[in-house]
């Protein structure tokens, strides 16, 4: 235990550690606020076929040799996350449908076009770090942190203004509408911010496992709290908790990121199961 | 000027048309129930009142002041998600999202509205349980109470009393009439019809027939007795 301590005290003194713990905590938060509604609305696969999206979108970016894929993946992304949400009310297609289509659809056009236009020597390793998050993590530089730093602030901030009107349009959104309140708009605006989010996660955990960073937090705060807005409070302290706790293992045991995290979500998950079905026994 | 008053108003989906040519007023401080079979349009017609959804053609004029996000709605239960942790003072405050407008939070003034017609409608006992924790009865009690903060002259409910049992049933009309004897305009829709004679002070049946007017003219006419009859023994003895 004391070796594991002081092997993570050791591995603090490198920049590049503490620019991973950074970028993994904020990220962990960001996709853990917008979780709890995305799980009441029914929307908790959306995250997985953005993330399939984006994927294709990596996949693209790399076709056209472009050095900051950012600037492509995250316009498709936006796009996408807008034509999906819009799929709830009064389409031919029905939601779960339509994110099944766009999401597997995205997912082979992407490794289609990998396979075709790649000029790289290491095909499947760059496929396979980028579905399951990759050591880019531990490679971001300043400049990354700070973006990441910038859009975290941004996102965290509209989450607090309009977090009133984010529980109106989630809790009912009839009534929100009769009362005068712009759905759509605030349906979009969630749309977007889901999409930032998960574009930002790619390098995180990659593009498989975005899901659990957006779910797990919401659904285990449920089984805890009873009111929104501990929910939301609860999920967040629990993804920065876990996302800190996985990357931490990861290092000192050597493990991949992305899934580490991941596991450590899906154990407190477990945990606080157990903990209210203790409770109402 | 009418309240609410529509003209030559047809409802439905797209090329759907549910109801056609509907011409009805509800003044201040009327009760008025919509009554009709299942599937007569009953809920597309409040949807198109609410705003839900546009009329297919002609018009709803809203008069005496009240502007059209002013209407207090209380949505059929089933709507309601039943697993969503939130509080009853979560809920209860958010019927004043039409007030607040742009604003972000809500002001002291919200709140205390919020509490007041908590307590009008005796759940603020409740303030902070569960919402999907609470009896039927007590959960159309919180949503009326959101319904009085967005609204202080018309409710639009759906079915208010759909599986509740028996005695929080009575209880409820009893409610809703108290409500409209302060002044609130109702609007209600319901297949009770027994309780609709009974309470409503005019009605309008939509559906394969068509009847609007006073309560006494439906009682009168040929299509209130046959839906009476109808709805048997019962709903005679009550109305």
């Amino acid at each position: 235990m004391l070796d594991a301590f002081s092997k993570i005290g050791m591995y603090m003194q490198y920049p590049f550690v503490r620019y991973a713990l950074i970028v993994g905590v904020l990220i962990a938060l960001c996709s853990s606020l917008l979780g709890v509604t995305l799980v009441l609305k029914r929307f908790s696969f959306i995250g997985d076929g953005l993330s399939h999206v984006a994927f294709g979108g990596v996949a693209i970016a790399s076709v056209l040799n472009l050095t900051d894929n950012m600037l492509l993946v995250l316009p498709i992304t936006i796009v996408c996350a807008v034509l999906l949400l819009r799929t709830g009310q009064n389409t031919k297609i029905k939601g779960d449908a339509a994110i099944a289509m766009i999401s597997v659809g995205a997912l082979a056009f992407g490794y289609l076009l990998m396979n075709i236009f790649s000029t790289s020597s290491n095909l499947s390793g760059d496929v396979c770090s980028t579905l399951f998050g990759s050591t880019s993590i531990l490679t971001l530089t300043a400049g990354e942190v700070w973006l990441c730093v910038a859009l975290s602030v941004v996102v965290v901030a509209i989450f607090i203004i309009f977090y009133n009107k984010i529980f109106d349009v989630t809790f009912d959104e009839a009534f929100a509408k009769s009362a005068g309140t712009r759905v759509d708009a605030y349906n979009l605006l969630i749309a977007v911010i889901i999409a930032v989010i998960i574009v930002l996660a790619m390098n995180l955990v990659g593009s498989l496992l975005i899901s659990a960073l957006v779910i797990f937090p919401a659904l285990s705060a449920m089984r805890l709290f009873k009111s929104f807005r501990s929910v939301t409070i609860c999920s967040a302290v629990l993804s920065v908790i876990s996302a800190l706790l996985g990357i931490l293992i990861s290092i000192v045991a050597g493990t991949p990121v992305g899934s580490t995290i991941v596991a450590v979500d899906v154990a407190v998950f477990f945990i606080c199961w157990v903990i209210s079905k203790i409770r109402h026994t | 000027m009418a309240l609410i008053e529509c003209k030559d108003l047809s409802v439905g989906y797209d090329a759907d048309v549910v109801v056609e040519n509907l011409n009805f007023k509800v003044n201040n401080g009327d009760y008025l129930c919509i009554v009709g079979e299942n599937g007569s349009g009953k809920s597309t017609l409040m949807k198109t009142l609410l705003g839900l959804q546009p009329p297919l053609s002609g018009k709803i004029e809203t008069g005496d002041g009240l502007l059209p996000n002013e209407i207090g709605y209380l949505p059929q239960q089933s709507n309601i998600q039943k697993d969503f942790p939130a509080s009853v003072w979560e809920i209860v405050l958010s019927g004043c999202q039409g007030r607040k407008g742009i604003r972000p939070f809500y002001n002291a003034k919200e709140k205390a509205l919020a509490l007041e017609n908590m307590e009008k409608m005796s759940v603020a006992g409740f303030k902070n349980r569960c919402y999907r924790e609470l009896s039927g009865g007590q959960q159309q009690r919180v949503l009326l109470a959101r319904a009085l903060c967005a609204t202080r002259k018309v409710l639009l409910m759906d079915e208010p009393v759909s599986g509740l049992d028996p005695k929080v049933t009575a209880e409820m009309y009893e409610l809703i009439d108290s409500l409209n004897k302060e002044g609130i305009t109702i609007i209600m829709i319901s297949h009770d019809i027994a309780a609709a004679v009974n309470y409503a002070s005019h009605i309008l049946h939509i559906g394969g027939t068509y009847f609007y007017g006073t309560k006494e003219d439906y009682l009168k006419s040929n299509v209130g007795r046959f839906f009476l009859s109808e709805a048997g023994e019962g709903g005679l003895a009550n109305a």
